[in-house]
Protein backbone atom coordinates (compact mmCIF):
# COMPACT_ATOMS: atom_id res chain seq x y z
CA UNK A 1 0.00 0.00 0.00
CA UNK A 2 1.33 3.43 -0.83
CA UNK A 3 1.38 6.31 1.61
CA UNK A 4 -1.18 8.07 -0.58
CA UNK A 5 -3.68 5.37 0.34
CA UNK A 6 -4.01 7.09 3.69
CA UNK A 7 -6.17 10.13 4.20
CA UNK A 8 -4.30 13.37 4.94
CA UNK A 9 -2.68 13.03 8.41
CA UNK A 10 -3.71 9.37 8.70
CA UNK A 11 -7.13 9.84 10.38
CA UNK A 12 -10.29 9.89 8.28
CA UNK A 13 -12.22 13.15 8.02
CA UNK A 14 -15.09 12.05 10.28
CA UNK A 15 -12.67 11.20 13.08
CA UNK A 16 -10.85 14.51 12.72
CA UNK A 17 -14.19 16.28 12.81
CA UNK A 18 -15.10 14.48 16.03
CA UNK A 19 -11.75 15.41 17.60
CA UNK A 20 -12.08 19.04 16.49
CA UNK A 21 -15.48 19.26 18.14
CA UNK A 22 -13.94 17.95 21.36
CA UNK A 23 -11.10 20.48 20.99
CA UNK A 24 -13.51 23.38 20.57
CA UNK A 25 -15.42 22.31 23.64
CA UNK A 26 -12.18 21.95 25.58
CA UNK A 27 -11.10 25.45 24.56
CA UNK A 28 -14.47 26.83 25.55
CA UNK A 29 -14.20 25.33 29.04
CA UNK A 30 -10.49 25.68 29.93
CA UNK A 31 -9.17 22.82 32.03
CA UNK A 32 -12.26 20.66 31.64
CA UNK A 33 -11.62 17.11 30.48
CA UNK A 34 -13.72 16.43 27.39
CA UNK A 35 -14.32 12.77 26.56
CA UNK A 36 -13.66 11.79 22.94
CA UNK A 37 -13.77 8.56 20.97
CA UNK A 38 -10.05 7.88 20.88
CA UNK A 39 -8.99 5.74 17.91
CA UNK A 40 -6.47 2.99 17.80
CA UNK A 41 -3.28 4.41 16.32
CA UNK A 42 -0.39 2.56 14.68
CA UNK A 43 1.71 2.88 17.84
CA UNK A 44 1.34 1.58 21.40
CA UNK A 45 -0.58 3.40 24.10
CA UNK A 46 1.84 5.47 26.12
CA UNK A 47 3.75 6.57 23.02
CA UNK A 48 1.61 9.59 22.44
CA UNK A 49 -1.54 8.27 20.77
CA UNK A 50 -3.57 11.12 22.29
CA UNK A 51 -1.17 13.80 21.14
CA UNK A 52 -0.90 12.28 17.67
CA UNK A 53 -4.66 12.31 17.22
CA UNK A 54 -4.89 15.94 18.34
CA UNK A 55 -2.01 16.90 16.03
CA UNK A 56 -3.63 15.03 13.13
CA UNK A 57 -6.88 16.92 13.72
CA UNK A 58 -5.07 20.29 13.81
CA UNK A 59 -2.66 19.87 10.90
CA UNK A 60 -3.19 21.62 7.57
CA UNK A 61 -0.94 21.08 4.53
CA UNK A 62 0.61 24.53 5.15
CA UNK A 63 1.68 23.74 8.72
CA UNK A 64 5.25 23.28 9.84
CA UNK A 65 5.54 20.58 12.50
CA UNK A 66 8.03 20.17 15.31
CA UNK A 67 8.00 17.14 17.61
CA UNK A 68 9.88 17.04 20.90
CA UNK A 69 10.31 14.33 23.46
CA UNK A 70 11.66 15.40 26.89
CA UNK A 71 12.87 18.56 25.17
CA UNK A 72 14.86 16.73 22.51
CA UNK A 73 14.15 16.59 18.78
CA UNK A 74 16.25 13.51 18.16
CA UNK A 75 14.91 10.85 20.52
CA UNK A 76 12.97 7.79 19.39
CA UNK A 77 9.52 9.09 20.20
CA UNK A 78 10.09 12.45 18.52
CA UNK A 79 11.75 10.95 15.44
CA UNK A 80 9.08 8.33 14.85
CA UNK A 81 6.15 10.71 15.29
CA UNK A 82 7.81 13.30 13.04
CA UNK A 83 8.38 10.62 10.40
CA UNK A 84 4.79 9.46 10.77
CA UNK A 85 3.45 12.87 9.83
CA UNK A 86 6.06 13.41 7.12
CA UNK A 87 4.73 10.27 5.48
CA UNK A 88 1.01 10.54 6.08
CA UNK A 89 0.53 14.33 5.86
CA UNK A 90 3.62 15.36 3.87
CA UNK A 91 3.90 18.50 5.94
CA UNK A 92 7.13 20.39 6.41
CA UNK A 93 8.96 19.65 9.63
CA UNK A 94 11.43 21.70 11.57
CA UNK A 95 13.50 21.57 14.73
CA UNK A 96 13.31 25.30 15.35
CA UNK A 97 10.69 26.32 17.87
CA UNK A 98 10.12 29.74 16.35
CA UNK A 99 9.47 28.36 12.84
CA UNK A 100 6.96 25.71 13.86
CA UNK A 101 3.22 26.29 13.71
CA UNK A 102 2.28 23.03 15.43
CA UNK A 103 4.51 21.54 18.12
CA UNK A 104 3.78 18.15 19.60
CA UNK A 105 5.56 17.68 22.89
CA UNK A 106 6.11 15.06 25.50
CA UNK A 107 7.02 16.24 29.02
CA UNK A 108 8.46 19.67 28.20
CA UNK A 109 7.52 23.18 27.12
CA UNK A 110 10.13 24.78 24.82
CA UNK A 111 12.40 27.34 26.49
CA UNK A 112 11.71 29.93 23.83
CA UNK A 113 8.39 31.67 24.57
CA UNK A 114 5.67 30.66 22.13
CA UNK A 115 3.71 33.22 20.21
CA UNK A 116 0.22 33.68 18.88
CA UNK A 117 -0.53 31.44 15.95
CA UNK A 118 1.39 28.51 17.41
CA UNK A 119 -0.27 25.36 18.74
CA UNK A 120 1.38 23.25 21.43
CA UNK A 121 0.05 19.69 21.66
CA UNK A 122 0.84 17.66 24.79
CA UNK A 123 0.88 13.90 25.13
CA UNK A 124 -0.90 13.05 28.35
CA UNK A 125 -0.66 9.68 30.09
CA UNK A 126 -3.10 10.39 32.97
CA UNK A 127 -5.43 13.38 32.57
CA UNK A 128 -7.09 13.07 35.98
CA UNK A 129 -5.13 15.03 38.64
CA UNK A 130 -7.12 13.33 41.41
CA UNK A 131 -6.52 9.81 40.11
CA UNK A 132 -4.19 8.52 42.81
CA UNK A 133 -6.08 10.26 45.59
CA UNK A 134 -9.59 9.13 44.73
CA UNK A 135 -9.80 5.87 42.80
CA UNK A 136 -13.45 6.21 41.68
CA UNK A 137 -13.84 8.07 38.40
CA UNK A 138 -17.52 8.75 39.15
CA UNK A 139 -16.44 10.49 42.33
CA UNK A 140 -13.62 12.53 40.73
CA UNK A 141 -15.99 13.77 38.05
CA UNK A 142 -18.37 14.87 40.78
CA UNK A 143 -15.52 16.58 42.62
CA UNK A 144 -14.61 18.52 39.47
CA UNK A 145 -18.24 19.45 38.91
CA UNK A 146 -18.66 20.72 42.46
CA UNK A 147 -15.19 22.26 42.72
CA UNK A 148 -14.27 20.08 45.70
CA UNK A 149 -10.52 20.28 45.47
CA UNK A 150 -9.50 19.96 49.13
CA UNK A 151 -8.06 16.55 48.35
CA UNK A 152 -5.50 18.01 45.97
CA UNK A 153 -3.98 19.91 48.88
CA UNK A 154 -3.92 16.72 50.95
CA UNK A 155 -1.37 15.41 48.46
CA UNK A 156 0.76 18.54 48.86
CA UNK A 157 0.33 18.30 52.65
CA UNK A 158 1.63 14.74 52.54
CA UNK A 159 4.64 15.89 50.53
CA UNK A 160 5.57 18.47 53.14
CA UNK A 161 4.84 16.15 56.08
CA UNK A 162 7.11 13.43 54.71
CA UNK A 163 9.78 15.41 52.87
CA UNK A 164 9.77 18.86 54.44
CA UNK A 165 8.86 20.54 51.15
CA UNK A 166 6.45 20.06 48.27
CA UNK A 167 8.32 17.25 46.54
CA UNK A 168 5.98 16.89 43.58
CA UNK A 169 8.40 17.77 40.81
CA UNK A 170 6.42 17.00 37.67
CA UNK A 171 2.73 16.84 36.74
CA UNK A 172 2.30 19.57 39.32
CA UNK A 173 -1.42 20.37 39.68
CA UNK A 174 -2.64 23.77 38.52
CA UNK A 175 -5.90 25.66 38.80
CA UNK A 176 -7.18 27.07 35.51
CA UNK A 177 -9.03 30.42 35.52
CA UNK A 178 -9.97 29.88 39.17
CA UNK A 179 -12.14 26.92 38.27
CA UNK A 180 -10.84 23.52 37.15
CA UNK A 181 -7.84 21.78 38.67
CA UNK A 182 -5.79 20.32 35.84
CA UNK A 183 -2.89 17.94 35.42
CA UNK A 184 -0.47 19.72 33.06
CA UNK A 185 0.88 16.31 31.91
CA UNK A 186 4.27 15.23 33.28
CA UNK A 187 6.13 18.46 32.52
CA UNK A 188 8.65 19.47 35.21
CA UNK A 189 7.21 22.05 37.59
CA UNK A 190 9.90 24.38 36.24
CA UNK A 191 7.70 24.66 33.15
CA UNK A 192 4.49 25.47 35.04
CA UNK A 193 4.87 29.28 34.77
CA UNK A 194 5.14 28.85 30.98
CA UNK A 195 1.61 27.44 30.88
CA UNK A 196 0.42 31.04 30.77
CA UNK A 197 1.26 31.52 27.13
CA UNK A 198 0.20 33.26 23.95
CA UNK A 199 -0.06 29.94 22.12
CA UNK A 200 -2.99 27.53 22.09
CA UNK A 201 -2.22 24.53 24.29
CA UNK A 202 -4.03 21.26 23.65
CA UNK A 203 -3.76 18.13 25.77
CA UNK A 204 -4.62 14.69 24.38
CA UNK A 205 -4.83 11.48 26.38
CA UNK A 206 -5.38 8.56 24.00
CA UNK A 207 -5.78 5.62 26.33
CA UNK A 208 -7.91 7.62 28.77
CA UNK A 209 -9.91 9.17 25.91
CA UNK A 210 -9.80 12.72 27.23
CA UNK A 211 -8.95 16.06 25.64
CA UNK A 212 -8.46 19.32 27.51
CA UNK A 213 -7.05 22.68 26.57
CA UNK A 214 -5.73 26.08 27.58
CA UNK A 215 -6.69 28.98 25.32
CA UNK A 216 -4.07 31.74 24.88
CA UNK A 217 -3.41 33.96 27.91
CA UNK A 218 -5.41 31.76 30.26
CA UNK A 219 -4.68 32.26 33.95
CA UNK A 220 -2.94 29.19 35.34
CA UNK A 221 -2.04 29.03 39.03
CA UNK A 222 0.07 26.27 40.56
CA UNK A 223 -1.46 25.03 43.81
CA UNK A 224 0.49 25.63 47.03
CA UNK A 225 0.27 26.61 50.70
CA UNK A 226 0.65 30.15 52.04
CA UNK A 227 3.71 29.12 54.03
CA UNK A 228 5.06 26.74 51.39
CA UNK A 229 4.69 28.66 48.13
CA UNK A 230 5.15 27.09 44.72
CA UNK A 231 8.73 27.11 43.47
CA UNK A 232 9.70 26.18 39.92
CA UNK A 233 12.90 24.24 40.49
CA UNK A 234 15.79 23.11 38.31
CA UNK A 235 19.25 21.65 38.77
CA UNK A 236 21.50 24.27 40.36
CA UNK A 237 23.96 24.49 37.47
CA UNK A 238 24.63 26.18 34.16
CA UNK A 239 24.40 24.24 30.92
CA UNK A 240 27.80 22.65 30.24
CA UNK A 241 27.42 23.11 26.49
CA UNK A 242 25.89 26.56 26.05
CA UNK A 243 26.41 28.10 29.49
CA UNK A 244 22.76 29.04 29.95
CA UNK A 245 21.87 29.53 33.62
CA UNK A 246 18.10 29.77 33.27
CA UNK A 247 17.09 26.75 31.19
CA UNK A 248 15.88 23.36 32.41
CA UNK A 249 18.77 20.90 32.59
CA UNK A 250 19.23 17.17 32.06
CA UNK A 251 21.89 15.38 34.05
CA UNK A 252 24.02 13.15 31.85
CA UNK A 253 26.25 10.49 33.40
CA UNK A 254 29.51 10.47 31.45
CA UNK A 255 31.51 7.63 33.01
CA UNK A 256 31.34 5.12 35.86
CA UNK A 257 33.51 7.21 38.18
CA UNK A 258 30.97 9.85 39.14
CA UNK A 259 31.53 12.02 36.08
CA UNK A 260 28.48 13.94 34.96
CA UNK A 261 27.46 16.95 32.98
CA UNK A 262 24.38 19.12 32.87
CA UNK A 263 22.95 20.06 29.50
CA UNK A 264 19.83 21.91 28.38
CA UNK A 265 16.97 19.48 27.95
CA UNK A 266 15.69 21.66 25.08
CA UNK A 267 18.10 20.64 22.31
CA UNK A 268 16.96 23.28 19.83
CA UNK A 269 17.43 26.03 22.42
CA UNK A 270 20.91 24.76 23.30
CA UNK A 271 22.00 24.33 19.69
CA UNK A 272 20.85 27.80 18.67
CA UNK A 273 22.68 29.33 21.64
CA UNK A 274 25.85 27.48 20.67
CA UNK A 275 25.43 28.69 17.11
CA UNK A 276 25.38 32.22 18.51
CA UNK A 277 28.73 31.54 20.12
CA UNK A 278 27.73 30.80 23.72
CA UNK A 279 29.98 28.23 25.36
CA UNK A 280 29.68 26.13 28.52
CA UNK A 281 32.24 24.62 30.89
CA UNK A 282 32.56 21.34 28.98
CA UNK A 283 32.25 22.63 25.41
CA UNK A 284 34.76 21.16 23.01
CA UNK A 285 37.81 23.42 22.72
CA UNK A 286 37.87 25.58 19.61
CA UNK A 287 40.47 24.33 17.23
CA UNK A 288 43.33 26.68 16.58
CA UNK A 289 44.69 26.82 13.14
CA UNK B 1 -36.12 26.85 70.34
CA UNK B 2 -36.07 25.02 67.01
CA UNK B 3 -34.94 21.42 66.87
CA UNK B 4 -31.56 20.90 65.19
CA UNK B 5 -32.92 18.00 63.20
CA UNK B 6 -36.56 17.27 62.66
CA UNK B 7 -37.46 13.95 61.05
CA UNK B 8 -40.99 13.68 59.72
CA UNK B 9 -42.47 10.49 58.33
CA UNK B 10 -39.31 9.11 56.74
CA UNK B 11 -40.09 5.95 54.80
CA UNK B 12 -37.86 3.84 52.61
CA UNK B 13 -38.85 0.71 50.71
CA UNK B 14 -36.48 -1.70 49.03
CA UNK B 15 -38.82 -2.94 46.33
CA UNK B 16 -41.67 -4.60 48.17
CA UNK B 17 -39.75 -4.86 51.44
CA UNK B 18 -39.81 -2.13 54.03
CA UNK B 19 -36.48 -0.54 54.95
CA UNK B 20 -37.84 1.82 57.54
CA UNK B 21 -41.37 3.12 57.88
CA UNK B 22 -42.84 6.40 59.05
CA UNK B 23 -40.10 7.49 61.44
CA UNK B 24 -40.67 10.75 63.32
CA UNK B 25 -38.50 12.45 65.88
CA UNK B 26 -36.94 15.79 66.82
CA UNK B 27 -33.34 16.11 67.86
CA UNK B 28 -32.57 19.15 70.00
CA UNK B 29 -29.23 20.96 70.16
CA UNK B 30 -26.85 19.15 72.50
CA UNK B 31 -28.96 16.02 72.58
CA UNK B 32 -27.79 12.50 71.83
CA UNK B 33 -30.32 10.14 70.31
CA UNK B 34 -29.72 6.40 70.33
CA UNK B 35 -31.32 4.06 67.82
CA UNK B 36 -31.21 0.39 68.81
CA UNK B 37 -32.58 -2.75 67.28
CA UNK B 38 -31.47 -6.07 65.87
CA UNK B 39 -29.78 -6.61 62.51
CA UNK B 40 -32.17 -5.86 59.68
CA UNK B 41 -34.43 -3.66 61.77
CA UNK B 42 -33.82 -0.63 59.54
CA UNK B 43 -31.40 1.32 61.77
CA UNK B 44 -28.73 1.80 59.14
CA UNK B 45 -31.29 2.53 56.43
CA UNK B 46 -32.71 5.25 58.63
CA UNK B 47 -29.26 6.69 59.33
CA UNK B 48 -28.42 6.73 55.61
CA UNK B 49 -31.68 8.54 54.88
CA UNK B 50 -31.01 11.12 57.58
CA UNK B 51 -27.47 11.81 56.43
CA UNK B 52 -28.47 12.25 52.82
CA UNK B 53 -26.70 9.15 51.50
CA UNK B 54 -29.96 7.49 50.57
CA UNK B 55 -33.11 9.13 49.23
CA UNK B 56 -36.18 8.05 51.20
CA UNK B 57 -39.48 7.40 49.40
CA UNK B 58 -41.38 9.80 51.62
CA UNK B 59 -40.86 12.17 54.48
CA UNK B 60 -38.82 15.20 55.43
CA UNK B 61 -35.48 15.68 57.16
CA UNK B 62 -35.33 19.30 58.29
CA UNK B 63 -31.95 20.53 59.49
CA UNK B 64 -31.47 23.88 61.20
CA UNK B 65 -28.71 25.32 58.99
CA UNK B 66 -26.43 28.07 60.25
CA UNK B 67 -27.14 30.40 57.35
CA UNK B 68 -30.75 29.89 56.32
CA UNK B 69 -32.49 28.35 59.34
CA UNK B 70 -34.51 25.12 59.04
CA UNK B 71 -34.30 23.51 55.59
CA UNK B 72 -35.30 20.15 54.19
CA UNK B 73 -32.08 18.28 53.49
CA UNK B 74 -33.73 16.05 50.92
CA UNK B 75 -34.72 18.90 48.64
CA UNK B 76 -31.34 20.64 48.87
CA UNK B 77 -29.11 20.59 45.81
CA UNK B 78 -26.25 18.13 45.89
CA UNK B 79 -23.49 20.76 46.28
CA UNK B 80 -25.31 22.21 49.28
CA UNK B 81 -25.75 18.80 50.84
CA UNK B 82 -22.11 17.88 50.31
CA UNK B 83 -21.04 21.22 51.76
CA UNK B 84 -23.19 20.50 54.81
CA UNK B 85 -21.70 17.01 55.05
CA UNK B 86 -18.20 18.39 55.38
CA UNK B 87 -18.90 21.35 57.63
CA UNK B 88 -21.87 21.02 59.98
CA UNK B 89 -22.20 17.26 59.81
CA UNK B 90 -19.92 14.38 60.60
CA UNK B 91 -20.32 10.70 59.88
CA UNK B 92 -18.48 8.08 61.92
CA UNK B 93 -18.50 4.75 60.14
CA UNK B 94 -18.52 1.40 61.88
CA UNK B 95 -15.46 0.36 59.96
CA UNK B 96 -12.76 3.01 60.29
CA UNK B 97 -11.43 1.99 56.88
CA UNK B 98 -14.61 3.33 55.27
CA UNK B 99 -14.14 6.74 56.84
CA UNK B 100 -10.38 7.16 56.54
CA UNK B 101 -7.99 7.52 53.65
CA UNK B 102 -5.71 4.61 54.34
CA UNK B 103 -2.91 5.85 52.08
CA UNK B 104 -2.70 9.27 53.69
CA UNK B 105 -0.96 10.08 56.99
CA UNK B 106 -2.95 10.67 60.19
CA UNK B 107 -2.26 14.40 59.96
CA UNK B 108 -3.44 14.49 56.36
CA UNK B 109 -6.59 12.62 57.29
CA UNK B 110 -7.45 15.14 59.98
CA UNK B 111 -6.42 18.06 57.77
CA UNK B 112 -8.50 17.00 54.77
CA UNK B 113 -11.72 18.56 56.03
CA UNK B 114 -9.87 21.77 56.89
CA UNK B 115 -8.37 21.96 53.41
CA UNK B 116 -11.75 21.11 51.90
CA UNK B 117 -13.22 24.24 53.46
CA UNK B 118 -10.34 26.42 52.34
CA UNK B 119 -7.46 26.20 54.86
CA UNK B 120 -4.26 26.92 52.95
CA UNK B 121 -1.68 27.42 55.67
CA UNK B 122 0.39 24.30 56.25
CA UNK B 123 1.57 25.22 59.74
CA UNK B 124 -1.98 25.98 60.93
CA UNK B 125 -3.40 22.80 59.45
CA UNK B 126 -0.67 20.74 61.05
CA UNK B 127 -1.06 22.42 64.44
CA UNK B 128 -4.79 21.73 64.41
CA UNK B 129 -4.24 18.14 63.34
CA UNK B 130 -1.79 17.58 66.21
CA UNK B 131 -4.17 19.26 68.62
CA UNK B 132 -6.98 16.95 67.55
CA UNK B 133 -4.83 13.84 67.66
CA UNK B 134 -4.04 14.81 71.25
CA UNK B 135 -7.72 15.16 72.07
CA UNK B 136 -8.38 11.62 70.88
CA UNK B 137 -5.32 10.35 72.75
CA UNK B 138 -3.05 9.68 69.79
CA UNK B 139 0.47 10.87 70.52
CA UNK B 140 2.03 13.61 68.43
CA UNK B 141 4.82 11.42 67.05
CA UNK B 142 2.26 9.32 65.15
CA UNK B 143 1.06 12.29 63.10
CA UNK B 144 2.95 11.24 59.97
CA UNK B 145 2.11 7.54 60.22
CA UNK B 146 -0.48 6.04 57.93
CA UNK B 147 -3.67 4.63 59.47
CA UNK B 148 -2.55 1.17 58.32
CA UNK B 149 0.04 1.25 61.08
CA UNK B 150 -2.64 1.97 63.71
CA UNK B 151 -4.59 -0.50 65.82
CA UNK B 152 -8.36 -0.81 65.33
CA UNK B 153 -9.12 1.39 68.32
CA UNK B 154 -6.67 4.06 67.18
CA UNK B 155 -8.14 4.03 63.69
CA UNK B 156 -11.57 4.60 65.15
CA UNK B 157 -10.30 7.48 67.30
CA UNK B 158 -8.53 8.95 64.28
CA UNK B 159 -11.78 8.77 62.34
CA UNK B 160 -13.50 10.68 65.12
CA UNK B 161 -10.80 13.36 65.14
CA UNK B 162 -11.03 13.68 61.36
CA UNK B 163 -14.76 14.22 61.62
CA UNK B 164 -14.82 16.65 64.51
CA UNK B 165 -11.99 18.94 63.39
CA UNK B 166 -14.28 21.39 61.57
CA UNK B 167 -16.53 21.71 64.64
CA UNK B 168 -19.69 20.06 63.28
CA UNK B 169 -22.97 20.44 65.11
CA UNK B 170 -24.45 17.07 64.25
CA UNK B 171 -22.67 13.72 64.29
CA UNK B 172 -24.06 10.53 62.80
CA UNK B 173 -22.49 7.40 64.24
CA UNK B 174 -23.02 3.94 62.84
CA UNK B 175 -21.94 1.35 65.41
CA UNK B 176 -18.92 3.40 66.50
CA UNK B 177 -17.70 0.66 68.83
CA UNK B 178 -18.40 -2.31 66.58
CA UNK B 179 -15.50 -4.69 66.15
CA UNK B 180 -13.50 -3.33 69.09
CA UNK B 181 -12.69 -5.34 72.20
CA UNK B 182 -14.35 -4.33 75.45
CA UNK B 183 -11.51 -2.42 77.09
CA UNK B 184 -10.88 -0.40 73.93
CA UNK B 185 -14.63 0.12 73.63
CA UNK B 186 -14.75 1.50 77.14
CA UNK B 187 -11.99 4.02 76.44
CA UNK B 188 -13.60 5.06 73.18
CA UNK B 189 -16.95 5.55 74.86
CA UNK B 190 -15.33 7.58 77.60
CA UNK B 191 -13.66 9.74 74.99
CA UNK B 192 -16.84 10.15 72.96
CA UNK B 193 -18.84 11.09 76.03
CA UNK B 194 -16.26 13.72 76.95
CA UNK B 195 -16.19 15.20 73.44
CA UNK B 196 -19.96 15.25 73.05
CA UNK B 197 -20.41 17.06 76.37
CA UNK B 198 -17.47 19.42 75.89
CA UNK B 199 -18.41 20.50 72.35
CA UNK B 200 -22.17 20.43 72.98
CA UNK B 201 -22.62 18.12 69.99
CA UNK B 202 -25.87 16.63 68.92
CA UNK B 203 -25.58 13.06 67.78
CA UNK B 204 -27.57 10.23 66.31
CA UNK B 205 -26.02 6.91 67.32
CA UNK B 206 -27.06 3.66 65.72
CA UNK B 207 -26.01 0.57 67.62
CA UNK B 208 -27.10 -2.85 68.75
CA UNK B 209 -25.04 -2.48 71.92
CA UNK B 210 -27.25 -1.35 74.80
CA UNK B 211 -24.24 -0.43 76.93
CA UNK B 212 -23.25 2.19 74.35
CA UNK B 213 -26.59 3.94 74.42
CA UNK B 214 -26.79 3.67 78.21
CA UNK B 215 -23.56 5.65 78.44
CA UNK B 216 -24.01 8.12 75.59
CA UNK B 217 -27.62 8.62 74.66
CA UNK B 218 -30.16 10.91 76.32
CA UNK B 219 -33.06 9.44 74.43
CA UNK B 220 -33.65 6.11 72.84
CA UNK B 221 -35.60 4.78 69.92
CA UNK B 222 -36.14 1.03 69.56
CA UNK B 223 -36.71 -0.31 66.03
CA UNK B 224 -37.98 -3.63 64.82
CA UNK B 225 -38.87 -4.68 61.30
CA UNK B 226 -38.45 -1.13 60.00
CA UNK B 227 -40.84 0.41 62.53
CA UNK B 228 -40.16 2.36 65.70
CA UNK B 229 -41.70 0.30 68.51
CA UNK B 230 -40.73 2.36 71.53
CA UNK B 231 -39.21 5.73 72.32
CA UNK B 232 -38.35 7.51 75.55
CA UNK B 233 -35.56 8.59 77.85
CA UNK B 234 -32.74 6.08 77.81
CA UNK B 235 -32.94 5.05 81.44
CA UNK B 236 -36.71 4.83 81.27
CA UNK B 237 -36.69 2.57 78.23
CA UNK B 238 -33.92 0.35 79.49
CA UNK B 239 -35.13 0.05 83.10
CA UNK B 240 -38.84 -0.18 82.39
CA UNK B 241 -39.31 -1.52 78.88
CA UNK B 242 -42.94 -1.56 77.76
CA UNK B 243 -42.91 -3.19 74.34
CA UNK B 244 -42.40 -6.92 74.15
CA UNK B 245 -39.46 -6.61 71.81
CA UNK B 246 -37.70 -4.08 74.03
CA UNK B 247 -38.19 -6.39 77.00
CA UNK B 248 -36.62 -9.20 75.00
CA UNK B 249 -33.74 -6.95 73.94
CA UNK B 250 -33.00 -5.77 77.46
CA UNK B 251 -33.23 -9.25 78.93
CA UNK B 252 -30.94 -10.77 76.32
CA UNK B 253 -27.93 -8.72 77.45
CA UNK B 254 -25.46 -11.08 79.06
CA UNK B 255 -24.62 -10.32 82.67
CA UNK B 256 -21.08 -11.04 83.75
Amino acid sequence: MTDQAYNFAYLDEQTKRMIRRALLKALAVPGYQVPFASREMPMPYGWGTGGVQVTAACLTPEDRLKVIDQGADDTTNAVSIRKFFERTAEVETTEHTAEATVIQTRHRIPEQPLGEGQILVYQVPIPEPLRFLEPRETETRKMHALEEYGLMHVKLYEDIAHNGAISTAYAYPVKVEGRYVMDPSPIPKFDNPKLESAAIQLFGAGREQRIYALPPHTKVVSLDFEDHPFEPSKADHDCDLCGCGTSYLDEVITDDAGGRMFVCSDTDFCASRQAQGHRGALSPQEEHA
Amino acid sequence: MTPLLSVQGVTKHYGARLGCGDVNFDLWPGEVMGIVGESGSGKSTLLSCLSGQLAPDAGKVVFDTRADGPRDVLTMSEPERRMLARTDWAFVHQNARDGLRMGVSAGGNVGERLMAVGARNYADIRAQAIDWLGRVEISEDRVDDRPRAFSGGMQQRLQIARNLVTGPRLVFMDEPTGGLDVSVQARLLDLLRGLVREMGLSAVIVTHDLAVVRLLADRLMVMKGGRVVETGLTDQVLDDPQHGYTQLLVSSVLQV
